[in-house]
């Protein structure tokens, strides 16, 4: 069970028996009133959004999901392809069912591929992915102190803000859960 | 050294917030203010329907230092100004950290519209030390800091913004989520908005409206869609301060969330409050403003995340 404190973007609850993911999520107070908890939530299975505002006293159950190592295999027609290593079992996702997970995917990567009662529903990444940066602008000297960012492009076609000194060939590492550049990978 | 990227890129968002902290300082000494401190950690948080303390050893920390500051006020200190951290349980949010900065100050013989008047003066005086002119730019909206400010009561910004009439809002338990959806993204746009006169429910230590008892003197500043201070003629009644209190206790018992012990030093003190009124600005959510930023991560060194 969880409480409206524990609700975060990416958390799966059950609604009516269907599973929603928290698509958006902020905390809000109005002066010297009670806290809410501004969500989007997107149902799982038919993919509609809705807005919806908790209090803190509203209560949730756990999505009943099953999840499954995969291994990302390629892209066609909007497809996203998926196989279990140990069956050789293919599934697909689409875009939307994707979403921002597409940024991370690179050859073979090792996936973790989400069931409803057989049916795949979406795909999250590990959490630290390594990958190349594929256009940079060259690094002008002095711009590390004064703490700027830049954009880079890396190998998946995903624009992420770096600190300057990174530069094109280099491999980063980020965290897919925030989307944020971590550190440099050395080799 | 190049890893801590993170830290170096805030940098300048601490430097305006440097230089605010400094003007501020210089605002309230120029007008005769004293700089108080009160102590954070205490025996006894402010009774607040939504306000939840951090426990400390046997002790909690402040939430704010409204129940101290009042009994210097009380004491015979006219003008007092502090800025502290203050400490809230599970306020964590794009305008929220557990941990912030709060400039709290008092004036004895104002209030809430006097009040208005002085919030102007000091946030201009702030933005002037900054080097900015009359016109600052937020999140790709201009905002006029031309005096005199928008004013509009909560009564009346219902009826401009929000789908049901204030009072019914408040009868329905509507209030607060109508507030976030329908009304604080219209305040503060163009100008900085004063909201005043909010119902009295909400309102823990303010005064009463004489002619409408059920409306608390009470103000709000929004700037950008963002509230930056709450401010209100200080309740003085004894007997009000009581019965406020236990309202409050009531209320806190019945959705099972801590009890707080009531400060008996507070009780006492408060028999000499004078007239006078009190306001509370979040000093970080000022710094997001001048910083451009609508995330109050971008103005601190440290967030409890990154610990």
């Amino acid at each position: 069970m969880y409480s409206a404190s524990d609700l975060k973007k990416g958390l799966r609850i059950k609604i009516d028996n269907e599973p929603y993911i928290i698509t958006e999520f902020n905390f809000v107070k109005p002066g010297k009133g009670q806290a809410l908890y501004r969500s989007k939530l997107r149902n799982m299975i038919t993919g509609a959004q809705f807005e919806r505002t908790f209090r803190s006293v509203d209560t949730f159950e756990p999505a009943d999901l099953q999840e499954k190592k995969m291994q990302y295999l390629y892209k066609e027609e909007e497809k996203y392809c998926f196989m279990d290593n140990e069956s050789y079992e293919q599934v697909f996702l689409t875009e939307e069912q994707v979403g921002e997970a597409k940024n991370f995917f690179i050859d073979n990567l090792e996936v973790e591929i989400l069931f409803f009662e057989e049916r795949p529903l979406g795909v999250t990444p590990p959490n630290f992915v390594d990958l190349i940066v594929v256009k940079a602008e060259p690094w002008a000297k002095g711009d590390s102190v004064s703490g700027k960012t830049k954009p880079v492009t890396l190998q998946t076609g995903y624009q992420i803000q770096v600190p300057p000194f990174i530069e094109e060939g280099e491999k980063i590492r980020v965290d897919t859960r925030s989307g944020e550049y971590l550190t440099r990978v050395k080799g | 050294m190049r890893d801590n990227w993170r830290l170096t890129k805030n940098q300048a968002a601490l430097h305006i917030r440097a230089r605010m902290i400094c003007a501020i300082r210089d605002f309230f000494i120029s007008k005769d203010y004293l700089e108080v401190e009160t102590p954070s950690m205490i025996t006894a948080p402010i009774p607040e329907p939504h306000i939840d303390a951090i426990p400390c050893g046997d002790l909690f920390l402040h939430t704010s230092p409204e129940l101290y500051m009042k009994r210097l006020l009380a004491a015979g200190y006219p003008k007092i100004f502090q800025i502290c951290k203050c400490f809230r349980a599970g306020e964590r949010g794009a305008f929220h950290l557990p941990e912030f900065t709060m400039l709290e100050w008092y004036c004895q013989g104002m209030d809430y519209r006097l009040l208005m008047k002085e919030c102007e003066n000091l946030i201009i005086s702030i933005v002037h030390n900054l080097g900015y002119g009359n016109e600052i730019h937020y999140q790709n909206k201009t905002l006029n800091l031309k005096k005199p400010w928008e004013t509009i009561s909560v009564r009346d910004a219902f009826t401009c913004f929000a789908p049901i009439q204030m009072d019914e809002a408040v009868k329905e338990d509507l209030f607060d989520e109508i507030m976030v959806s329908h009304i604080e993204p219209h305040l503060g746009i163009e100008q900085p908005t004063f909201i005043y006169d909010y119902p009295v429910s909400g309102a823990t230590l303010a005064k009463a409206k004489e002619e409408e008892p059920d409306i608390a003197e009470r103000f709000e500043l929004y700037m950008g869609g963002i509230e930056i201070a709450n401010a209100c003629s200080e309740l003085t009644d004894m007997k009000e301060h009581h019965t406020r209190i236990e309202k409050v206790q009531q209320y806190r018992y019945s959705m099972n969330k801590p009890m707080y012990p009531v400060s008996d030093y507070f009780l006492h003190d408060i028999a000499h409050m004078p007239e006078a009124a009190g306001i509370a600005l979040g000093v970080d959510r000022l710094a997001m403003i001048f910083n451009n930023t609508s995330v109050i991560d971008d103005v601190v060194a440290f967030t409890p995340e990154r610990g």
